[in-house]
Parts: C-alpha cells; sequence; structure tokens
C-alpha cells in the first residue's frame, strides 16, 4: 500500500494573510477543525503593509497536504499559499539556549558556538545564553550537544521559510495556481 | 499529474477602481445612524423578511428598523430564527437574514448557524454585541460570538464602528451567496449602531483580496475527463444540492440523457431530476433504494456532480465502488480527495463547467447497464404502495404516500430529522427543485417547523408540508406561536410514534432493543393547536387520512394534523453507519407489516 506520497511527511506552507483581528484564529481554529497535526506556525509583518506573512509545518501525506491548501485558501483573510515542501528552500528557525551558571568549559563551548554559528548573546553569573538560526535539526542537534553544558531553558521560534531563487510569492495574485493531486499521484 | 484549478484573471483592481470613479457620480452624504445604516443595506440588498428577537445589546438596530420597509418576523426563539432564515434561502435561493441580541441571542443562534454551514445554506447572521469600550471585560451579556463561531460560519465579524457596517453587510452578502454558500456573522457593538456618521451608499461590486470565489478548471482536465466517460461501460451519477444551488437542472438532464447514464441522488438532491425519469435511479446512501447502491457499488465511473461523498452515502470508505473511476466535479476544492479520491476534477460551478463537458461527450449509450440497473429494482424493494389493502393500520409510509397523492406532489416539504425524513425521502417522490428542506449534514431536529416559517415568506405562493417528528417537533414547537401571531399558514404533519423513533430502531438493531430514553411522551397536539388558536386534527386510520389531509389543506391559518402511526416500524433498506454499501439490512419477508416489499405491490 504505502508509497512515498502515501507517507506522512513534514510540509511546509508558506503564506500570506491580512492582518486583521482574529485572522491568525482562523488560521490555527482550521488545523484543530480539520485534525491536522501542525508542528509549527510562524507569524510575522511582510513587506506589504496590512499583510502577515506565514510559515506552517504540517504533518501530512500529499493528499492531505493538497487540503491543507485549499482548507487554507478558504479562508476569507488568506491572500495566498504555496508549499514550498518540494522546492529549493531556506527554513531556519531562531533559538535561544539558556545554561546554567557561567560557562565552565568555556573554551568547549566557545568550539561548539563557533562550529555550529551560534553566539554567546548572555553572560551573568547564574546563567549564559546562546543564540542561534538553524533548521530544525541542526537546532535539535545542538541542543544535544549543549547537554553537558547544563540546559535550563530553550526558546525556540519555529521556522520561517523562503523559497531559493529569484521567484517570489506576489500577496495579490491576479490568479492562482493551486493544485489538488490525482490519485494517482496519491494512491 | 497535477489538477490544477485557477481564479479567472480579473482586471487589475486599481482599474476596476479609477472606472467606478470616473462613471459613478457620488451623492451627497446623508446623517446616518450605524443602525439605520443597517437597514439601508438590507433594503440595498434586496432583502423584504427578516427573523429575530430584540434585546439591549441590538436595541438601537430595533428602534430604527420601524423607519424601514422590511418585514421584521418576531420569533419564540432565536434557533427558531437562524432556521427560519435558512429555510428562507432554501426555499428560494436567496440570502436569509437572522437578527438576534449579544449573550443568550448570539449562543442561541449557534445550532441554526451550524446547520446552515452544514449544508451550505446562504444566511447572514446579525447580532448586537456589547459596547466596544465593555469588549472583553465580561460585560453583561458579552459573549466572543465571532470566536464562537468561527469554525461554524464560511467567515464572521466583528464591527465596533460605524463607518464599517456598510462595507462589512456588504461583504458579509457577497460572502454569503457566491461560491459555495454559507453562513455569515456580522457581530455589531452596540456603540457602532448608535454613533452618527455621513453615510453614502455604495453600489460598486464588492472585491476581497483573499476570496476568490470563480474558479476554472484548465482545458486539458476536460480532454482528461472525457476520456474517462468514453471508455466507461458502467458509469453512474452522483447528483446532489450542487445541481440545485447552481441551477444546473437542465444541463444534468442533457448529461443523462445525451450519455444516456444513470443517475442516483442525495437526500439534498431529490428534486434536481423528475423522479419518474427514465435515468432517476432514486436515492442512494444509507436509505438509499437497494438498487441504487447495488448499481454504485457495480459502477466503473462515478459522476459526483456537486455533492461531497458524506459518510452517510459512501458507507465503508474501503470497499466504496472499487472499480469506479471518479469524475468530482465540485466548486469548492477542499472538497476534492476529502473522503474519495478523484481521477479527475473540475472544480467550478457546476451549471458553468457541465456546460462546457457536454459538447465533449456523447456516444451510444450504455443500454446493458441501465437494463441491468431496472432488473435489480425489479425483484428489489418496491415502493409504490398504492396498491395495499387497508390492514386498519396506520403506516407512516401511507401518510407520506397519500400526502404526496394529495398535494399532487407539488408541495415544498420541509421535515425534521429521524426516521419520518428517510420516509418523507422515500415516499414523496420529489420532481422540483427546491421542493425538500431538510437538514441533512448536521441533521438538526427541530428545524422544521421554523425552517417552513421562513419557506413561508419566501415562497408565498406555495402549499408548504411540515413533516416532524413527535420528538423533534417538541424542540421547536414554540414557533407555533409565530405562526399565529403572523397568521400565515403551514401545514404541519407530526409523524406522532410515540418514540424517538430513528434512535429507536438503532436500539432495535444494534443494542438489543434496548430502548434508553426512547419512549417519549406528548402534548396532545390537537389542543396544543387550539391553545395557540390554531387547528389541531388527528389521523387514526388510513381510511381518515384523506379527508383530514383535505380539511387541513382548505382551512386558513396553520393546520397540526396529529398521525398517530405503527410505533416499532423502521426504515428500511439501511447500510448500518460504516457498513459495506452493499451489505443492507431489508425489511424482513415474514415480518407482519403490509408494507412487505414484493414485486407484486406493483
Ligand atoms: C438536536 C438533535 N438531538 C438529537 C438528535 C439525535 N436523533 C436523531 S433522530 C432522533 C429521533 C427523532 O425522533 P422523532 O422526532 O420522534 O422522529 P422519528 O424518528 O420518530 O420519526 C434523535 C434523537 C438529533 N438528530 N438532533
Ligand atoms: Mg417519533
Amino acid at each position: 500500500m504505502s508509497s512515498p506520497t502515501n507517507l506522512a511527511v513534514q510540509h511546509t506552507f508558506t503564506a500570506y494573510l491580512e492582518d486583521r483581528p482574529g485572522a491568525l484564529s482562523r488560521v490555527s481554529a482550521l488545523f484543530l477543525r480539520r485534525n491536522y497535526n501542525i508542528i509549527s506556525l510562524t507569524v510575522g509583518r511582510s513587506g506589504t503593509p496590512g499583510v502577515s506573512r506565514l510559515t506552517v509545518v504540517v504533518e501530512a501525506d500529499a493528499a492531505q497536504a493538497r487540503l491543507v491548501e485549499a482548507n487554507l485558501y478558504k479562508l476569507v483573510n488568506v491572500l495566498r499559499v504555496e508549499d514550498v515542501t518540494y522546492s529549493p528552500t531556506i527554513s531556519r528557525e531562531l533559538m535561544f539556549v539558556k545554561l546554567r551558571g557561567p560557562a565552565h568549559a568555556r573554551d568547549a563551548l566557545e568550539l561548539l558556538c563557533a562550529a555550529a554559528q551560534a553566539r554567546i548573546v548572555d553572560e551573568t553569573p547564574g546563567a549564559t545564553i546562546v543564540e542561534v538560526v538553524g533548521t530544525q535539526r541542526d537546532n535539535e542537534l545542538l541542543i544535544d550537544k549543549l547537554g553537558p553544558f547544563g540546559v535550563m531553558e530553550i526558546v525556540r521560534t519555529g521556522v520561517a521559510a523562503i523559497k531559493r531563487g529569484s521567484q517570489v510569492l506576489d500577496p495579490q495574485p491576479h490568479f492562482i495556481n493551486a493544485t489538488v493531486p490525482t490519485s494517482g499521484e496519491a494512491a | 499529474m497535477a489538477i490544477s484549478y485557477k481564479t479567472e484573471p480579473k482586471e487589475t483592481e486599481a482599474g476596476a477602481a479609477a472606472e467606478n470613479t470616473a462613471t459613478v457620480v457620488r451623492p451627497d452624504p446623508v446623517k446616518r445612524t450605524g443602525a439605520q445604516i443597517v437597514w439601508e443595506v438590507l433594503t440595498q440588498e434586496g432583502i423584504d423578511t427578516v427573523f429575530g428577537y430584540p434585546g439591549g445589546a441590538i436595541l438601537p438596530v430595533y428602534d430604527a428598523m420601524l423607519d424601514y420597509k422590511i418585514r421584521h418576523v418576531l420569533v419564540r426563539h432565536e434557533q427558531g430564527a437562524s432556521h427560519m432564515a435558512d429555510g428562507y434561502a432554501r426555499a428560494t435561493g436567496k440570502v436569509g437574514v437572522a437578527i438576534a441580541t449579544s449573550g443568550p441571542g448570539a449562543t442561541n443562534l449557534v445550532t441554526g448557524i451550524a446547520t446552515a454551514m452544514l449544508d451550505s445554506s446562504p444566511v447572514v447572521f446579525i447580532t448586537g454585541q456589547v459596547p466596544s469600550a465593555l469588549l472583553g471585560k465580561d460585560a453583561f451579556q458579552e459573549t466572543d460570538i465571532v470566536g464562537i463561531t468561527m469554525p461554524i460560519t464560511k467567515h464572521n465579524y466583528l464591527v465596533t464602528r460605524a463607518q464599517d457596517i456598510a462595507k462589512t453587510i456588504r461583504e458579509a452578502f457577497y460572502v454569503a451567496r457566491s461560491g459555495r454558500p454559507g453562513p455569515v456573522l456580522v457581530d455589531i457593538t452596540k456603540d457602532a449602531q448608535q454613533a452618527t456618521i455621513d453615510y453614502v451608499p455604495d453600489y460598486s461590486p464588492v472585491t476581497l483580496p483573499g476570496y476568490r470565489p470563480r474558479l476554472e478548471t484548465p482545458q486539458r482536465e476536460y480532454a482528461m475527463a472525457a476520456e474517462l466517460i468514453k471508455s466507461a461501460k458502467r458509469p453512474v451519477v452522483l447528483a446532489g444540492r450542487g445541481i440545485i444551488q447552481s441551477g444546473a437542472e437542465h444541463e444534468l438532464r442533457t448529461y443523462i440523457e445525451k450519455t444516456q447514464t444513470p443517475a442516483a441522488l442525495t437526500l439534498h438532491g431529490l428534486g434536481c431530476l423528475p423522479s419518474q425519469h427514465p435515468l432517476n435511479l432514486g436515492m442512494m446512501g444509507m436509505h438509499g433504494e437497494a438498487w441504487v447502491n447495488t448499481a454504485i457499488q457495480e459502477a466503473d465511473l462515478l459522476l459526483a456532480f456537486g455533492m461531497r461523498f458524506d459518510d452517510r452515502v459512501t458507507g465503508n470508505l474501503a470497499t466504496y465502488a472499487r472499480d469506479a473511476k471518479k469524475i468530482h466535479i465540485e466548486i469548492d476544492p477542499a472538497e476534492v480527495h476529502k473522503n474519495v479520491r478523484a481521477d479527475v476534477a473540475l472544480i467550478g460551478d457546476l451549471r458553468e463547467v457541465l456546460q462546457r463537458l457536454l459538447p465533449v461527450v456523447g456516444g451510444k449509450g450504455h443500454a446493458d447497464w441501465v437494463d441491468h440497473i431496472n432488473s435489480l429494482r425489479g425483484d428489489s424493494a418496491v415502493r409504490d404502495i398504492k396498491n395495499l389493502p387497508d390492514h386498519g393500520k396506520l403506516f407512516a409510509a401511507h401518510v407520506i404516500h397519500d400526502l404526496h397523492r394529495i398535494t399532487k406532489g407539488r408541495a415544498v416539504v420541509v421535515t425534521d430529522v429521524g426516521q419520518h425524513q428517510m420516509w418523507e425521502a422515500q415516499y414523496y417522490h420529489h420532481d422540483t427543485s427546491r421542493s425538500l428542506i431538510t437538514s441533512g449534514g448536521l441533521g438538526t431536529m427541530g428545524f422544521a417547523l421554523p425552517a417552513a416559517i421562513g419557506a413561508r415568506f419566501g415562497r408565498p405562493e406555495a402549499e408548504i408540508w411540515v413533516v416532524a417528528g413527535d420528538g423533534g417537533f417538541q424542540m421547536t414547537a414554540c414557533e407555533l406561536a409565530t405562526c399565529a401571531q403572523e397568521g400565515i399558514k403551514v401545514n404541519i404533519a407530526i409523524i406522532n410514534n410515540g418514540y424517538l423513533g430513528m434512535v429507536r430502531q438503532w436500539q432495535e438493531f444494534f443494542y438489543k432493543r434496548r430502548y434508553a430514553a426512547t419512549p417519549i411522551t406528548s402534548p396532545d397536539f390537537v389542543k396544543l393547536a387550539e391553545a395557540h388558536g390554531l387547528t389541531g386534527l388527528r389521523v387514526e386510520k388510513r381510511g381518515e387520512l384523506e379527508g383530514v389531509v383535505e380539511r387541513a389543506r382548505n382551512t386558513p391559518g396553520t393546520v397540526i394534523i396529529d398521525f398517530r402511526v405503527e410505533q416499532e416500524d423502521a426504515v428500511y433498506p439501511m447500510v448500518p453507519a460504516g457498513a459495506d454499501l452493499q451489505d443492507m439490512i431489508r425489511r424482513p419477508q415474514a415480518a407482519p407489516s403490509p408494507l412487505a416489499e414484493t414485486g407484486a405491490d406493483e
């Protein structure tokens, strides 16, 4: 039965949403109502005034992913949706890790940070804070490596994504070319 | 390969706006309160009747109402208003309007909003809200009705400023009626209703940047559909409510006649094709005809026209029409592949899609296949009971059958939910669109009487019959007082079996006849009618039926007929929930029931 597209994988959607009261609730309510398994949802201002940019990561098979897209489009405040899962994309999240006390092996921590392109952004007698921007996977690996330094608290924003290359996502397209799969593709 | 659809390329908004300002002479602004603007816009939208109930937070709107021509129907419970507006919409195809106050008034609408949502009915709900300065303070009668109704509306709004009222209500109407229709709620704070502004009516078309209801499918998908149609040997059209919503009755008929494809109907599709049309198989699904479900299971191509493969229609999805390719014609892309994977999806307005599809289909027909289905029909349940002997007992099927005969099949029938609803669907043969109004998706008991009142206002010329159970009727029976106050006529057939019959049937079949909480007593419905100043009649034997029905039809004002039917009858055939479609429970042949189904009844 199982072909690759039948498997649930992490799908990343980027979307533009009108910046109005309740608009974000509609998006998150949709995932609850349709029983979609949401991994992360990030939102911030876009380059267009009054328009927010979202990145949503959902665990879904190919058919469900298309339904996520179609259902997002049904929301009146959603301007544009794109499933970027299979496009060349840069996906990053910001993470802070608070470590216990002044780093006892300061050199080792600095080496680790340099290798992970992380920075020490705060040091007090009680704690050291490491900041990093990376993929979810990189950040998870870093958390493991930071374990011996005494992790007190982790803050992760969830990923934001952008497609590589010169193509941009237009918030107000004249038409959309959304897709739904054929059974051949999905079965 | 992916199926794609796109929105219609539309002219640039800047261009359209420039054109508007150039040609439209703007009238001088007039001073209006927010409350007055509500009625100005309703008038502009062509609304003649609204259904509602007043209260503190909506009082300014009610005060302003007296200066406008729109008729307001005072209900007895806001749920009644919601179903009335819905019934009005279903009977006419126009947008219905219901009004309520904040807090409990708004929450009482919720069942009706969900009912409209599940059946894609265009209704605009207007609620009062506490003054904007008190929002979030748990003020008296404050509820977050926008939050509550987010998952059960197509869209909703909170309006806190008078200058936003006109724009918002116009958008609400546009969203409610366009694309796949649905309910839209507009919650207006009291201070917005009270504020006075300079008002200029706006007649320009509504455009919403993120809302693109007109979707179009590229030609290549049509070619794929035509290919599947050409190679099919055992095709069946599944005709749903989309046909009625898009006005595609003629195109449906042309399609099935041109290609000689038999059509099975959903509950909501009933009426879109004359019941006696030779290619009309009848209703599919849980209580559909056995031959219809068998035909679907044997088909090699299903053409879903404006239907959404509801679980009451498919039974077990894993075994549903396994040999059939599927062409799904749908206005809502989110319905495609939701329950049943389609091989080709044609997204768009059904009527336009069929118009595009018709020129590329044709062929010699499928005479063997149609003959085969007719042979299934022959030795299967026969629902024509007109020649049955009178055993002295009154069955619900008799009532519906005779109602059909006496009204010549021309009534608008509004049903409640339960066994009587399924018997109505089986025995009242609907020949025209919008002649059956029923809560299919949500299955809301208490829907019938208020929805019929709404239909009454939308279709003043029609003969309107409520068919309700003794249980469900009691849920909204208070609206009898609305019938009396408004002086309107609806005929009410209560199929009184002393049980919450449909639930009792499930207990009989699946819970060893343990009748937990299903025996139900009722008031004397004749006296109940009389207590409202209305007419109440009773039928206990089939012999009395015709005379009493005629009397009801000829009596002015609302009439209740209390039909005392057999108490433990069951709706057959039946596909148990989640079972394979072909595994139907058939009426026991040895049963003492005079409705035992044999081919000889014809
Ligand atoms: C508001 C609501 N509550 C409960 C149900 C579950 N339910 C479905 S049918 C039914 C029995 C209906 O009884 P009645 O109105 O007497 O009609 P009958 O089945 O006897 O014809 C019930 C309780 C429902 N559909 N709606
Ligand atoms: Mg009953």
